[in-house]
């Protein structure tokens, strides 16, 4: 406790030092004359008495001294002069304390920045309970790796295996609510009754889905989300219980969801109702509409659920042949599910944003380098003075502490504003199916990484110079102009971090150069149509009124002949699932005159109208597209795509050939008619599938997607496509009304794509010209040092080319080292991101001759300068300056 | 080295803490001529370096300073015994009691020892 103190005290005297010195020097004074006078009275000469005073105390200045480190901390007092000086140095040299600070802040807030995407992607848990034990289930055939739940299928999983504590499922859907501003539609989904409880997610309000709330016979209820409690109730409490009316049926509103949940797999849905299988879908085994989450079993691997729902769903395949054949079985964490997309794409930036902060250190740390080069007189006069080597390197120390701390801070400051900027760059579409990256921010996992960043620059800024110190030879520093063999060994070191910035720069430039010419590749991918001038949104018409195939199929009519009558607008389409979309909504085809052994010929179906390949600029290749006329009445024909006609029409042509569903069952068979090009249904970097175009008046809906081909400025037109659709009936609900453009631009593939791609252009044009100023700094540097060596070649009759092609020789011989190991880094590097690359090897000759004619050049560019200064060195001046 | 000092400052603590108890309150030199006196001139005390002792007990909060003024009209500062400063005074002065008694039974003629 009283040592406590007593060190308390002496902290707090490092700052009243003025007052206790004056203090101090009164109380020595008043001693020494008390003592003057005492020996004074014993007889001696006022200056014998001072003498004997003075001597007796051991020094004025000894007891001020000894005084002093008692009244204060010596080793903090020093530590503070040395700050002092430190500080005092800086402010000389603005220049290398601006560039220094900088350089650390840059890297600093660029991985920092990244680093809080990674964490709140893939470090911080997902908001369940134990999510590590959660997995996704669902069946697989041949060509779809995740292929949904049937209901019947779950059913029997759910009952059969041994593995999982509970399984669940899911799926997404809209539901239509009535609000003030007209009918809407509102994102939901659907849930079988525990499926909270399997996520270990309770209710904020209200409660939980009661066991058996999922069955056809019980009461509809749903759960809100704690956005939509916000939004549309205002966060009222008496909420629960309510009705609501959701697609013309009473629900009842029994919980909250808490603020923190967050499911990213149906986005932003607002109202979580039960299953409650109806007819239709949920009775077919081959109608696969659902997704599994499952909570594996305690001691549980992943292998063993596996294989469990892999024999489960063997014997379904061989108890029902028919709907179940090549229906396997599929588990994935969870947590891959929700974050699988963006996880290669961010430890991507985070290796770019790594790289740059190593070639902003390295640049620090040749600075400093530099710095202790031509201090080099003043450390070995300070040597020479006394100091010990330790008090030189802590003077060390404090100077790149002093760096990184100032670099740190300004570095986290940026950093959190380059965290605002970069997620506000994504768009909302986007965000919704990213959930997690909500809680963004410098939290404390991301505060620890800063500081382990900062701690990393500090050890390597002390380190570098005082490791300079130790080839520090005393009496050649203190030398006038000595230009030994320090030089040479600073050159050293100097040329090799510099090696290491060309091949890191080299490393960055080469991955931006591939990412850049994937997503070149990706965007010159053919959609199969002409995606410019295309408007597109979802409408939706109450079953009530348009349930009956008659009525919907006039309502599709009605809505074409409406929007086709605006200006502006060249033609209107209807299908049920837009291009570029998903591969999916399958159908199984078997064809008519051909054996059959059972297997599943999978293909994309989509019921469209009979403008649809007008509109969307599709080309017709064979054959004929239908009409409008072709409904229910007439025969049922079918348009299909040429992969479709090469994989199963090889050799043969199938116009007039016949397929049907897996039974040929009379009312499947369709007569085709039509062979278009391939329209890409899915992502753009997707494999084409086959798929048949079926006319949508033979296969009517109510709810369908309208794609409006407009002579320009489609964006415009968005509003009149939608009132006049809004005319035909109040009741419609219109929703994801956007342009063809923008759905190419937001898809997840293209935005990912097309965001790494300049965040790591970035990193790499910040890197090369980090790199560059670094080989500058080398050879400006040995100019310098060679400058009398240069002025006697010059006197002894050297050409000024001779001594431009002794540095460049010099600057080329370290941009080829740097390049040459560049290429190999690069080349591995490249290799581990070949997942993000599409269509570009990672060994790409045109990209890897690019960017090494790129920072070639730069590099010249760089040595050329000081190369020019050594040519016009003048000898008599050279020689004279030593 | 260093132990050596930290023996001798401990003790010049103690001797500070009695004179001190013995005299009531007084001025730096005033303590440094008392322990010359009372070690009867055996003890060639360095003035200067009563002072950081003082600080150091001060801090530790044995004693308290005061500017007044001596006998002979000088303006000088004055220290005086805290109560806990007393209280570490018996405390130091039966510590060192003790240990001196152990040390001069281990320097004593060996037939003494049974």
């Amino acid at each position: 406790m009283r040592q406590l103190r007593a060190w308390l005290l002496r902290f707090k005297g490092l700052f009243l030092k003025d007052a206790r010195e004056r203090e101090f020097a009164d109380e020595l004074e008043s001693h020494l004359q008390m003592h003057i006078d005492d020996n004074i009275s014993a007889g001696m000469s006022p200056q014998e008495a001072k003498r004997v005073a003075v001597m007796k105390l051991g020094g004025v200045d000894q007891a001020k001294e000894a005084y002093r480190d008692r009244a204060t901390i010596p080793f903090v007092e020093s530590v503070v002069r040395d700050l002092r000086f430190t500080l005092r140095q800086f402010r000389k040299n603005p220049a290398f304390t601006i560039t220094a600070t900088a350089m650390v802040a840059l890297g600093l807030a660029a991985s920092v920045a990244i680093f809080a995407f990674v964490d709140a992607a893939l470090i911080k848990p997902l908001p369940y309970q134990n999510p590590s034990r959660l997995l996704f289930v669902t069946e697989r055939t041949p060509d779809i790796p995740r292929a949904a739940l049937s209901y019947p299928d779950y059913l029997d999983w759910k009952k059969l295996n041994r593995v999982f504590d509970s399984m669940e499922v899911y799926n997404q859907r809209g539901y239509v609510v009535s609000t003030s501003a007209g009918m809407e539609m509102v994102d939901g989904a659907r849930v079988s009754a525990g499926f909270f409880r399997t996520l270990g997610v309770g209710p904020l309000l209200g409660r939980d889905f009661y066991t058996g709330e999922d069955l056809p016979e019980a009461p509809r209820t749903l759960i809100l989300s704690y956005a939509s409690w916000q939004k549309r109730f205002g966060g009222k409490q008496e909420i629960i219980g309510q009705p609501i009316t959701l697609d013309e049926t009473p629900y009842f509103i029994i919980g909250v969801l808490p603020q923190n949940f967050h499911f990213a797999p149906v986005e932003n849905a607002e109202f979580w109702a039960t299953l409650n299988p109806g007819g239709g879908c949920f009775t077919r085994r081959s109608c696969h509409s659902l997704n599994g989450v499952a909570r594996l079993k305690d001691s549980v691997s992943i292998e063993a659920a596996l294989a469990d729902v892999t024999r489960i769903a063997k014997d379904l395949e061989a108890q029902y042949p028919d709907s179940n054949r090549n229906q396997g079985a599929t588990v994935t964490p969870l947590s891959e599910i929700i974050v699988g997309d963006v996880k290669p794409i961010l430890l991507l930036l985070l290796g770019g944003a790594g790289l740059l902060l190593l070639i902003a250190c390295i640049n620090v740390a040749s600075l400093l380098l530099v710095r202790s080069e031509t201090r080099r007189r003043e450390l070995a006069v300070r040597r020479a003075l006394g100091a010990t080597r330790a008090r030189l390197i802590r003077q060390f120390v404090i100077e790149g502490l002093v760096i990184v701390v100032v670099g740190s801070i300004a570095g986290l400051v940026s950093s959190h504003w380059a965290m605002k900027i970069l997620k506000g760059l994504i768009p909302t579409d986007m965000m919704a199916g990213m959930p997690y990256l909500n809680d963004l921010g410098l939290n404390s996992r991301v505060l620890m990484f800063a500081l382990a960043v900062a701690g990393f620059a500090a050890v390597l800024f002390s380190v570098t110079p005082a490791f300079r110190l130790s080839t520090l030879d005393l009496r050649e520093g203190m030398a006038e102009g000595a230009r030994g063999s320090a030089g040479k060994v600073w050159t050293r070191i100097g040329s090799k971090l510099v090696i290491l910035e060309l091949t890191t720069a080299m490393v960055l430039l080469v991955g931006a150069g591939l990412l850049g010419k994937s997503f070149y590749r990706l965007l010159q991918v053919s959609a199969g149509f002409e995606t410019k001038h295309l408007i597109t949104m979802r409408v939706g018409a109450p079953l009530s009124a348009y349930g009956e195939d008659a009525q919907a199929v006039a309502l599709g009519r009605k809505v074409v002949e409406e929007v086709k009558r605006l200006p502006g607008v060249k033609s209107v389409a209807l299908a049920t699932t837009l291009p570029l979309s998903f591969n999916g909504n399958t159908a199984w085809i078997r064809f008519v005159g051909r054996a059959y052994n059972g297997e599943h010929n999978e293909v994309n179906e989509r019921p469209v109208s009979s403008d649809y390949f007008l509109t969307l600029q599709a080309k017709l290749l064979r054959g004929r597209t239908f009409t409008d006329s072709e409904d229910a009445t007439k025969p049922k024909v079918v348009v299909i795509n040429q992969t479709l006609a090469k994989k199963y029409f090889p050799g043969e042509d199938p116009i007039g050939q016949r397929i049907g569903n897996t039974k040929l069952s009379s009312e499947s068979i369709k007569e085709i008619i039509g062979i278009v090009d391939d329209i890409r249904e899915g992502p753009l970097d997707s494999e084409l599938w086959p798929a048949v175009y079926e006319p949508l008046n033979q296969f009517p809906h109510s709810d369908f997607s309208v794609v409006v081909r407009t002579a320009q400025a489609e964006q415009s037109l968005i509003p009149a496509v939608s009132d006049a659709i809004h005319g035909i009936d109040s009741r419609i609900t219109i929703s994801s009304q956007t342009t063809m453009t923008e759905r190419v631009n937001n898809a997840a593939t293209v935005y990912l794509r097309r965001s790494a791609t300049w965040l790591v252009a970035g990193f790499a044009a910040v890197a090369l010209l980090l790199g560059v100023v670094g080989l500058y700094g080398v050879i400006a540097y040995s100019v310098s040092q060679r400058t009398r060596e240069i002025g006697v070649r010059i006197a002894l009759g050297a050409q000024r080319g001779t001594v431009y092609r002794l540095i460049l020789k010099e600057a080329s011989a370290l941009a080829l080292a740097g390049i040459v190991i560049g290429i190999v880094c690069a080349i591995i590097a490249a290799s581990l991101m070949r997942k993000i690359l599409f269509g570009t090897p990672p060994w790409d000759i045109t990209t890897l001759l690019c960017v090494a004619g790129v920072l070639g050049a730069s590099a010249l560019l760089a040595s050329f300068l000081p190369a020019r200064r050594a040519a016009s060195v003048d000898p008599i001046t050279a020689l004279r300056a030593e | 080295m260093s132990n050596k000092t930290e023996i001798w400052q401990g003790t010049l603590a103690l001797m500070i803490l009695k004179t001190l108890d013995t005299l009531g309150p007084l001025h730096g030199y005033g303590i440094a001529r008392r322990i010359e006196q009372i070690s009867g001139d055996r003890l060639s005390l360095n003035y200067g370096t009563l002072y950081p002792s003082l600080l150091k007990l001060e801090q530790e909060g044995w004693i308290v300073s005061e500017w007044g003024v001596s006998e002979n009209n000088r303006k000088a500062k004055y220290y005086k015994l805290t109560r806990a400063g007393r209280k570490q005074l018996a405390k130091e002065a039966k510590e060192w009691n003790q240990t001196t008694a152990i040390v001069a039974r281990f320097l004593a003629p060996a037939e003494d020892q049974s």
